[in-house]
């Protein structure tokens, strides 16, 4: 399986994905720079957290009409996989890889911690290793992580099993006490129509090894080698 | 031609920029102030200079990139 990482400026999370791809799938990713227009054949295309461009105008808003994106785009039309985490969520919502936007925390802080999600469908190759129904845990560290979409277009993403993770809490409950930023219908990620594109705000890649202190992550880096391998 | 360009909030979309400003203006002691709402103001020279067309290109760079059009409107005032 062979994947690629887009490396956009204010990028901070590309190494931590690259670390977690290249251990379950045994081969080196590729690092793409931003202003490169194609990209190398790759059956997973990784968008990564940081602060691209400082999250100036909107966050991922420019890195969104980086040369790069055009081929990332175009690849995903063709059936190649995104991984879209925090920074990469908000630049794959701003380019149209998915719907809704990404706003400022309704509480307006920084949140970074550790969160519980409820994964909502294992029907993906991202997330078959997980049951539907389980309450997993990753970090989370971001400020524009309220996810925003019409109420007709959350009914459709609900409706079309959408929805990947939600914030809940440790019985798998959804409050707005386990919602860390106010996001509508407490969702943390979603994927597109055909499930070949996950966004979340959430970091899989930085609980993906014990010595990071949890595995949780990998759960779903070790699903996508058995599904694309 | 100079064209300024305001930046806002959709109706009923939540804005906790807004509500903190106006938290803080009510500290201040400023009373009787409701529904503040924070948009952005951008200002940029355009080479051309027929309105018209500078309208329409100034629009599309909205659609494009100024704005995001699921959670704002935009507003653009030319002057020659």
């Amino acid at each position: 399986m062979k994947t690629a990482v887009i490396v956009f400026p204010g990028s901070n999370c590309d190494r931590d994905i690259k670390v977690a791809l290249e251990a379950a799938t045994g081969t080196p990713s590729a690092m793409v720079w931003h202003a490169d227009r194609t990209l190398p054949e790759c059956d997973l295309i990784a968008l990564p957290g940081g602060f691209s461009y400082g999250d100036y105008l909107r966050s991922g808003a420019i890195a969104a009409n980086s040369p790069i994106m055009r081929a990332v785009v175009d690849a995903a039309k063709h059936g190649v996989r995104v991984l879209a985490i925090c920074n990469g969520f908000q630049v794959a919502t701003e380019s149209g890889l998915l719907p809704g936007v990404l706003m400022p925390n309704a509480s307006l802080k920084f949140v970074c911690k550790d969160v519980l999600l409820r994964v909502e469908t294992a029907e993906s190759e991202f997330t078959r290793n997980y049951s539907q129904g389980e309450v997993v845990r990753m970090p989370i560290a971001h400020r524009d992580g309220n996810y925003f979409a019409q109420g007709d277009e959350l009914d459709s993403l609900e409706g079309d099993g959408l929805v990947a993770f939600r914030y809940c809490d440790e019985r798998g409950q959804l409050s707005d006490d386990s919602n860390p930023n106010g996001s509508a219908r407490n969702i943390a990620g979603i994927f597109n129509k055909e499930r070949t594109i996950l966004g979340m705000m959430p970091h899989p890649e930085r609980l993906a090894d014990t010595c990071l202190g949890g595995t949780d992550g990998k759960t779903m880096f070790d699903g996508l080698v058995t599904a694309l391998a | 031609m100079k064209a300024r360009i305001h930046i806002t909030l959709k109706n009923g979309v939540l804005d906790p920029q807004g509500k903190a400003i106006q938290s803080s203006l009510g500290a201040l002691g400023f009373f009787g102030i409701e529904n503040v709402r924070q948009g952005k103001y951008i200002e940029l020279d355009i080479a051309q200079s027929d309105p018209a067309k500078a309208k329409a290109e100034l629009s599309h760079m909205c659609e494009k990139l100024l704005a995001n059009t699921v959670i704002e409107n935009y507003a653009i005032d030319l002057e020659a």
